[in-house]
């Protein structure tokens, strides 16, 4: 029987698995949106943005460990992707975006709406089609989810004119691909194994520093057991937060740019660095030249291109995680580290990086550890980028797994939002909090829509502090205090949120937290509470921009740069 | 130009719209310049042959490899520089200068100490076409310099390895890691 090309698309993703689909209609792919009702078991949420589309399909692939899927429009529809699809590619995660094209004869007319989606997203996709023939719709589809799924995952974008939508054929969905260009990593080489296991038992003081791979690649158990065979003390990357139980013996939190002191310290000490599907960001080894300077470095990443780009390893390990760390410990023998980890523990016990002062203020690492506490941890926290993200790093622990959901690579404000709307879909009966910052809530807010009309119940906690955060913080300590566009006008956020049918709290005061959080975790829909915080806490630990791990500032007093800021997150 | 930093890089790509854009835009992103670009047919219907040339330290060269062989598109690349193997390397040049009956036999006595080629003659102009290394038609431009230049056209480098082995996804190279054994020096850099 003969299918139209949007009763294609629906039938390979019902192939593939796929039970939601984020996205917004438009011109370009109404024939999609007109079959979409033919197929009741695929649930599509409407956002308000497709921005929103892109991360809500971001974060849903995160949690569920499956191809997150979007949709939109040619032209503007597909240019609100980017941002989306940006965040994705460098952060690693699946995803197909399958955006309608203006029909074929105006492709490259400069026709209403149209725009090279293919050539605008080139830089930020795994890879990317345009499909010109209904014939090669169905193929096209099966190799855009297997490169997203597989290897080192990624966003895929298919463009769809709306005539091939429309037009008919036979369709088969293959049940294999043939892509030459496209090679998995072998297994690991015996000989690496050997090399690494005999690193690990001469290493004296060893860290492993767990990224996002090990969540991509659901290698916990193996992280676990590898950690707890030879007592290695375990650092997680931002990205890598949850894929080691935060309160287990051996977690010692976060590294890098606002990481615990102690981790900075340890890094600089180490003899060996075990990097476990992690890319040594800048935000993580400060000042390259001086990173980790003692150390010997395992790199085990499944896409050898990060492996030898930022550091050079001693032994590089190309291959999926998993399967890499099962080799490993099968080859590497117990043993314990008493005098590295009564290093580290003097270090933490002199440093307490996240210890909370006694204070009558409302301060917002207050809040998040008040989160922490209330929920038992047990529960998923999504973020969007600037203090608020990194005070629900550094005071929310994390044991389950991969219930860290945030923007890492890119840094995308507004993340929060959409990204919790995400998370909720993919765990209907989980609590999710979306913890935002005043700025980057104002950039997605209009995701509160969505929120009530599916009736996902999100608890927003805005920390409130009337200024874009983190930039206010740089230019305190880099900019002489110039405060420069930071300071904003804000709506009522309780209104606001009223307004979109949501019930809202506006806490002020330090007393009131728990009554807010626990009448958040209460109602069983969605819930926003505006935390009014200090306007000047500043986000430390903090290395400096430009400097090295161990120039780490602890606490203030103000920090000097050490030369002119070059980036900002 | 300074030529030490040069690498050959060949790469096997499959013939589809939009390749060779996303091989140069990869090229780009990564903050690489390409020295020189040819691109053809392969020995095998479907696969384009490219030849580029980067000005980049042999660290540098393999992270451009890398990127580029992640491209879905991309059957085979190798930087072919760096082979213990010689290979050989040419150029096709073409230049149009003025000619007249004065100047006429000494350009063609040019020409032949270049085994260059006379392939169009006009009473005031004339074209020569030269292949050969990068350094033979510098200096055969050099000379003809004094004649008054009209336009020059040249390929860029094409490359082949001496020897029996096909450059393509039967070596292995793509799939090891050279420059990644042998430790790392303190402080991290390389």
């Amino acid at each position: 029987m003969k299918l139209t090309g949007a009763q294609i698309v629906f039938e390979s993703l019902r192939r593939e698995g796929v039970r939601h689909v984020f996205g917004y209609p438009g011109g370009s792919n109404l024939p999609i949106y007109d079959t979409l009702i033919q197929y009741p078991d695929i649930q599509h949420i409407l956002v308000r943005h497709e921005q929103s589309a892109a991360h809500a399909a971001d974060t849903y692939a995160r949690v569920a460990n499956e191809v997150g899927v979007c949709f939109a429009t040619s032209g503007p529809g597909a240019t609100n992707l980017i941002t989306g699809i940006a965040n994705a590619f460098m952060d690693s995660v699946p995803m197909v975006c399958i955006t309608g094209s203006v029909v074929t004869e105006l492709i490259g007319r400069d026709g209403f709406q149209e725009a090279d989606i293919t050539g605008i997203s080139l830089p930020v996709t795994k890879h990317n089609y345009l499909v010109l023939d209904v014939a090669d719709l169905a193929r096209t589809l099966k190799e855009a989810f297997h490169i997203a799924r597989t290897g080192r995952p990624g966003p895929v974008l298919v463009d769809i004119p709306r005539d091939i939508q429309q037009q008919l054929c036979e369709f088969e969905y293959p049940e294999t691909v043939n892509l030459r260009g496209y090679r998995l990593p072998p297994p690991p080489e015996p000989a690496d194994l050997k090399k690494a296991a005999q690193l690990i038992a001469e290493a004296k003081k060893p860290l492993i520093l767990a990224g996002h791979g090990v969540i991509l690649s659901q290698a916990y158990d193996e992280l676990r057991t590898l950690a707890e065979t030879c007592q290695i003390p375990v650092i997680t990357t931002l990205l890598g937060i949850s894929s080691f139980p935060g309160t287990h013996d051996l977690c010692m939190g976060m590294p890098g740019m606002h990481g615990m002191y102690w981790n900075n310290m340890a890094i600089s000490d180490a003899d060996l660095l075990i990097a476990a599907g992690m890319r040594f960001d800048d935000r993580v080894t400060g000042r390259l030249k001086d990173f980790a300077p003692n150390a010997k470095i395992i790199h085990i990443d499944i896409d050898p291109a990060e492996i030898g780009k930022n550091v050079r390893p001693a032994v590089a390990i190309a291959g999926d995680l998993k399967a890499v760390l099962t080799a490993l410990n099968k080859e590497v023998k117990p043993k314990d580290h008493p005098e590295w980890k009564r290093w580290i523990k003097q270090m933490r016990d002199d440093h307490p990086s996240i210890a909370l002062p006694e204070t009558d203020k409302l301060l917002p690492q207050y809040v998040i550890s008040r989160m922490y506490d209330l929920t038992d941890g047990d529960c998923y926290v999504c973020t969007g980028v600037g203090q608020h993200q990194m005070w629900a790093a550094q005071y929310f622990h994390f044991d389950k797994p991969n219930s860290f959901v945030t923007s890492g690579g890119l840094g995308t404000m507004g993340f929060e939002v959409p990204g919790a709307l995400g998370v909720q879909v993919a765990k209907p009966g989980e609590l999710v909090w979306s913890v935002c910052g005043d700025g980057g809530f104002q950039m997605t807010l209009q995701e509160l829509a969505t929120i009530v009309e599916y009736e996902l119940p999100v608890k927003f906690a805005i920390l409130n502090n009337g200024y874009l955060g983190m930039v206010r913080q740089w230019q305190d300590m880099f900019y002489k205090g110039n405060k420069s566009a930071v300071k904003m006008y804000q709506p009522d956020f309780v209104k606001l949120a009223e307004a979109f049918g949501m019930t809202a709290l506006r806490v002020t005061d330090r007393t009131q937290v728990d009554a807010a959080i626990l009448a958040a975790l209460d109602h069983p829909g969605p819930v926003l509470i505006e935390f009014v915080v200090e306007e000047d806490e500043n986000c430390y630990p903090m290395v400096p921009p430009g400097a090295s791990l161990q120039e780490t500032v602890d606490q203030p007093p103000m920090l000097k740069p050490v030369r002119e800021p070059v980036a900002l997150r | 130009m300074k030529r030490e930093h040069l690498h050959t890089l060949v790469a096997l790509v499959e013939n589809k719209p939009g390749v060779l854009n996303r091989i140069v835009s990869k090229v780009r992103q990564r903050g690489f310049n390409i020295e020189s670009l040819a691109v053809g047919h392969s020995e095998e219907a479907g696969l384009s042959r490219m030849t580029f040339v980067v000005d980049a330290s042999a660290v540098d060269t393999e992270q451009v490899v890398k990127q580029v062989d992640k491209l879905i598109d991309v059957v085979h690349i190798e930087d072919i520089t760096t082979k213990e193997r010689d290979m050989v390397a040419r150029e096709l040049l073409m230049v149009k200068l003025k000619a007249t009956a004065d100047t006429r036999s000494e350009l063609l006595n040019i020409v032949n100490v270049f085994r260059a080629n006379v392939i169009d003659v006009t009473p005031e102009s004339m074209i020569i076409e030269a292949t050969g290394d990068e350094d033979k038609l510098d200096s055969l431009l050099d000379l003809l310099g004094g004649y008054g230049i009209i336009e020059v056209c040249r390929t860029g480098r094409v490359a082949m390895v001496r020897g029996p082995e096909r450059v393509g996804p039967d070596t292995p190279s793509h799939l090891v890691l050279p420059h990644l054994s042998g430790g790392r020096a303190p402080g991290g850099l390389f």
